[in-house]
């Protein structure tokens, strides 16, 4: 015989937080943000550990001094957007995108040689999954161009395509370069898309002439560096352990100076003694003149000698709390401060993502090697093990299928419960196979890191909300998010 | 909304929907006590599987009459009444009454002939 029970509210999952003196909800099913009122917290207050049926949570709500029709019309409000759920409801997941998925953009590996020995390269160290043992060293011209039309012919029905030059060290194929953009700017006209374009380099061998082709055809640049001399010169060193910090400082003042067309960007790898992220910010951004700085911690295997620990994430934290606290006093004042790690995510929550995968790898972007071999993106350059097909013969779809059905947050069981996943979703698949040996792995070693920074940028998106709401829509017309 | 403020375009997309949820339940409030139906309970029911909720067309015809365009051949939906279904239907009670009924037919197709009547 069937039991009728009257079926009962829960609250949906969501974090809460405060901020400007207001409260409001992050709600995890959607990747929503709403501020919320004295009575929807009353109504989660009512809701903390227990269910109540439809008629006793407005009767308690009543009971409290509120018109009946107007808590039941509170109720229906919570239940329409989902903050409140009728019975057991199965968390929702993101749809994976669909298998013909466009292709967006191509990191080009131009070579995979490099003028420096930086004792953590995940290419070179010694976490490597590349095996570039016979292949080509160098890309050649056939090859790049093969990988241009790759990219026009995957991207259906996208307006504009990107590509990214990489390596090794890119500029060591600069030759390359000239002619790649010559002829992808040639072939995107003619297929009726723009093209945009973006470099990483170690700065070594920049010079006036390659700025100014840079700048000239406004190929945005992120330069790879640790910092003032002592912690540049602690990893990024050349094959005779000498440093590079003097090597690269004037022709970084050279970049900065005459490349005008797009952003200038610091990239940084935070090692074991390298982790004054404050004052390594106002080397890059005050005495350099980066537009833009971002951090990441370096990715390691077992523990290395360069690892960093969990007192050294935790210091790192203390830091980026202390930038972030910053980048609000900037953004409350109209101005752009330049730490990326927030601009980032606040752009991730000003669309309110709930990303089914952590990144586009494998998805809108692919990584293609100097023999021409494609992986799911430049980390995965030249590892035999995680080769997704080759320009000339195209993405092997079986392959794509696996590593992204591998990579979806719901085949991650350690992030059915959490609610940063919908910009977390797992974290990076290289990261994953290089300390669980599977890319579908959660990152477990950062998930408490993640947590905590997702509350602080949520913080500071609350207290714009409520005191500087313009900033945030110039923010997303500058970012193309609206 | 009037008590949830949307600060984000998911959340303004969530405040769109929820207005046309409130505009359409305006005339004639939904009664939220009764919007709901036993299989969406917890604890959940114990239902046996069978047509009536798999949706199989079971013996119907289509709306010619013929059976061709259904969405399973006749002989195949004999088993959907028979094995495990214990609804009283044109086929034998596999479940309670009648469990070697189909003993007989290996394949439906080819042995329905030695599918027999049956009398309780």
């Amino acid at each position: 015989m069937t039991v009728m029970q009257a079926p009962a509210y829960r609250r949906a999952e969501y974090h809460g937080f405060e901020a400007g003196g207001s409260h409001f909800i992050y709600l995890v099913s959607a990747g929503a943000i709403f501020e919320i009122d004295a009575d929807v917290r009353a109504v989660l207050t009512r809701l903390d550990g227990q269910e109540l049926t439809h008629a006793a949570l407005v009767r308690e709500l009543a009971s409290d001094g509120r018109d009946p029709t107007e808590a039941e019309a509170l109720v229906r409000e919570l239940r329409a957007a989902r903050l409140i759920e009728l019975g057991a409801v199965a968390p929702v997941m993101p749809q994976a995108p669909p298998a013909d998925f466009p292709l967006q953009a191509l990191v080009l590996n131009v070579t995979n040689q490099c003028n420096l020995a930086c004792t953590y390269c995940y290419e070179f160290g010694a976490d490597k999954i590349a095996t570039p043992a016979g292949k080509p060293k160098y890309m050649t011209l056939e090859t790049a161009q093969a990988s241009v039309d790759l990219l026009i012919r995957e991207a259906v029905g996208r307006k504009a395509v990107h590509i990214t030059f990489f390596g090794g060290e890119t500029l060591m194929n600069f030759k390359l370069l000239r002619d790649v953009v010559d002829y992808a700017n040639m072939a995107t006209a003619a297929a009726g898309k723009g093209i945009t374009y973006s470099l990483t380099t170690n700065a070594t061998l920049l010079t006036p002439e390659i700025v100014t082709f840079l700048s000239d055809n406004r190929i945005g640049v992120t330069v790879s560096m640790d910092g003032p001399p002592e912690m540049q010169d602690k990893h990024r060193v050349y094959k005779n352990g000498k440093g590079s910090y003097a090597v690269i400082e004037p022709r970084l003042r050279t970049l900065i100076a005459h490349h005008k067309t797009r952003a200038i960007t610091a990239r940084v790898t935070l090692t074991e003694g390298v982790t004054d992220v404050v004052r390594i910010f106002r080397h890059l951004k005050d005495d350099l003149g980066f537009h833009e700085v971002g951090f990441a911690p370096v990715t390691t295997g077992e523990e290395r000698a360069y690892s960093l620990d969990d007192n050294g994430m935790d210091s790192v934290l203390a830091q980026f709390s202390l930038l972030a606290d910053e980048w609000l006093e900037y953004a409350l004042r109209g101005e752009s401060h330049g730490f990326t790690n927030v601009s980032e995510t606040i752009s991730e929550l000003i669309s309110g993502v709930n990303k089914s995968h952590p990144c586009g790898a494998g998805l809108g972007l692919m990584g293609v090697s100097p023999s021409g071999d494609l992986s799911p993106c430049h980390r995965f350059t030249d590892a035999d093990t995680h080769s997704m097909g080759h320009v000339s013969s195209g993405i092997d779809r079986a392959k794509q299928g696996a590593f992204l059905k591998k990579g979806h947050v719901e085949a991650k069981y350690d992030c059915q419960s959490c609610w940063a996943r919908p910009l977390c979703a797992g974290g990076c698949h290289h990261e994953a196979f290089v300390r669980y040996g599977d890319t579908g792995h959660a990152n477990l070693h950062y998930c408490d890191w993640i947590r905590q920074w997702t509350d602080t940028c949520l913080r500071i998106y609350g207290v714009l909300a409520v005191q500087n709401p313009g900033f945030l829509e110039r923010f997303a017309e500058r970012k193309g998010l609206s | 909304m009037k008590h949830l403020r949307a600060i984000n375009k998911k959340a303004l997309a969530i405040g769109e929907a929820v207005a046309q949820v409130e505009a359409a339940s305006a005339g004639t409030p939904a009664d939220m006590e009764e919007d709901v139906v036993a299989l969406q309970q917890q604890p959940r029911p114990h239902v046996p599987m069978g047509c009536t909720l798999s949706f199989s067309p079971g013996w119907e015809v289509d709306a010619g009459g013929g059976t061709a365009g259904l969405c399973q051949p006749v002989e195949r939906d004999i088993y959907d009444c028979y094995v495990t279904c214990f609804w009283p239907v044109q086929v034998p009670d596999h479940v309670n009454y009648s469990p070697d009924w189909a003993s007989n037919c290996a394949t439906a197709t080819k042995d329905w002939r030695s599918l027999d009547l049956v009398f309780p």
